[in-house]
């Protein structure tokens, strides 16, 4: 049944990310790079589809985890034991993200360099899922992004994009909706 | 169904982005290689600045990996400190170049910047350097700092020297190395072993009445036949000369 070994990998993924808060509480340093591993990809295929585009989510996954360090150096050893590290992680990553866009609306737009595709580590069909989600409002997108493509819960999102549950449940409704739309209209 | 094709857009993380991480976060350095009048050298850096000088020879990563406890990762400099090490070497001193000296302690990481200040083709003695940082009893200490100096070439560690005037010992591949960088820098190695040898630590002018490391830039300007060698600084006060403001004989 298609779906069922990845529903698997979720399990196995959130029982690794329990024990994450005690590592990176006692040794820092010696965890950090086992974040990056595990949350690395999740966050770089979550901001891919935020963004459409493959350098900025790549862009944004790096700065997203060199800011999550720094703020981790700062913290005492039982602010870290008691973190969520996910939420707190995507927290991070949607702030960037936000400035990231802001700083570059005010930028005056040249020519748009367009990937060609050789860096871009997405299969198939990673340009049809671009345009189809560069359809939907920014909120849907990232509602939708974190629910189905990262598997965040409601709580989570909500804790992430400090969005009440209820409209974080919406949102996914709307978004899923409407590329459902987008993909039949596609035929 | 949209939601499972949606759980399969997961992949894995695109190529490079958990060493650009790692570098963004100090968590490994970056090296490249760079000349130097040794020849290759690997240059590491991080966002605290240069963090050490060694031969391009044998297993330079895990030496580094070993002494600094994160590895070396391929990467380019930061685009101003990719023209300020070649320079850096090249010259001998960082100048705008910031250096991490995490790797040594408050202490010896003052005696290297104070290393730092000396200039091209010139040299002092452990005792001078020990003075100038003030801990004049520390002669031993800053002989060990020059030993674990973590940048050499960029902070000259080759133009200190023994205090007796012996070219002495040298981090980088060994005593050859400090003397060819000498040489390099226009010094001649067996001259200063000559001068070590008949005891000669200071160098007077007695027509400007100024005493002088021997290898100071003024000392080595002026007339040979009004130059007078002496075995110490007390030699040279009590024949009522006046220390150099330049190379600040103590």
């Amino acid at each position: 049944m298609p779906g069922g070994a990845t529903v698997q990998a979720r399990v196995v993924f959130s029982q690794l990310m329990e024990d994450l808060p005690g590592a990176l509480a006692s040794d820092l340093d010696a965890s950090f790079q086992s974040v990056v591993e595990r949350m690395g990809p999740r966050v770089y295929w979550g901001l891919r589809r935020m963004y459409n585009n493959h350098q900025e989510a790549e862009d944004l996954t790096q700065e997203t985890f060199i800011r999550a360090y720094k703020a981790l150096s700062g913290y005492d050893t039982n602010r870290i034991r008691d973190m969520e590290v996910e939420p707190w992680i995507w927290t991070i990553a949607l702030n960037l993200g936000r400035n990231h866009m802001r700083d570059r609306a005010r930028r005056p737009t040249y020519v748009e360099l367009v990937e060609t595709g050789e860096t871009d580590p997405e299969m198939i069909d990673g340009a049809a899922w671009d345009r189809r989600f560069s359809e939907l409002n920014r909120h849907q997108r990232t509602a939708v992004a974190l629910r189905h493509v990262v598997g965040l819960s409601i709580g989570q999102i909500a804790q992430a994009t400090g969005r009440p549950e209820g409209t974080v449940k919406a949102d996914i409704h709307r978004g899923l909706g409407r590329l459902k739309t987008i993909m039949e209209e596609e035929g | 169904m949209i939601e499972s094709q949606l759980a399969d857009l997961m992949g894995d993380l695109p190529e490079g982005v958990s060493e650009g991480v790692a570098l963004g976060t100090g968590l490994a350095d970056g090296y490249d290689l760079f000349e130097s009048p040794l020849g290759d050298v690997v240059v590491t850096f991080n966002p605290k600045g240069v963090s050490s000088v060694d031969l391009a020879e044998g297993d330079y990563a895990s030496r580094f990996e070993s002494r600094y406890g994160r590895p070396m990762l391929r990467a380019e400099a930061p685009r101003s400190w990719a023209t300020h090490i070649p320079r850096a070497l090249a010259i001998g001193t960082p100048g705008e170049l910031p250096v991490d000296f995490r790797s040594v302690t408050e202490f010896q990481a003052s005696v290297l910047r104070t290393a730092a200040s000396i200039p091209k083709g010139e040299v002092r003695p452990y005792a001078w350097l020990a003075h100038e940082v003030e801990r004049p009893g520390a002669v031993r200490a800053v002989g060990s700092t020059m030993a674990r100096n973590p940048v050499p070439l960029i902070i000259p560690c080759h133009r200190v020297v023994r205090s007796d005037g012996q070219i002495g010992a040298y981090s980088l591949g060994g005593p050859r190395n400090k003397h060819d960088l000498l040489s390099h820098e226009g010094l001649d190695p067996s001259w200063l072993e000559e001068l070590a040898a008949r005891h000669v630590r200071i160098r007077a002018n007695t027509s400007t009445g100024i005493f002088c490391h021997p290898t100071c830039s003024r000392i080595r300007r002026s007339k040979e036949t009004n130059i007078i060698d002496l075995g110490s600084t007390d030699a040279a006060v009590s024949a009522g000369y006046r220390p150099c403001q330049i190379c600040r004989p103590h």
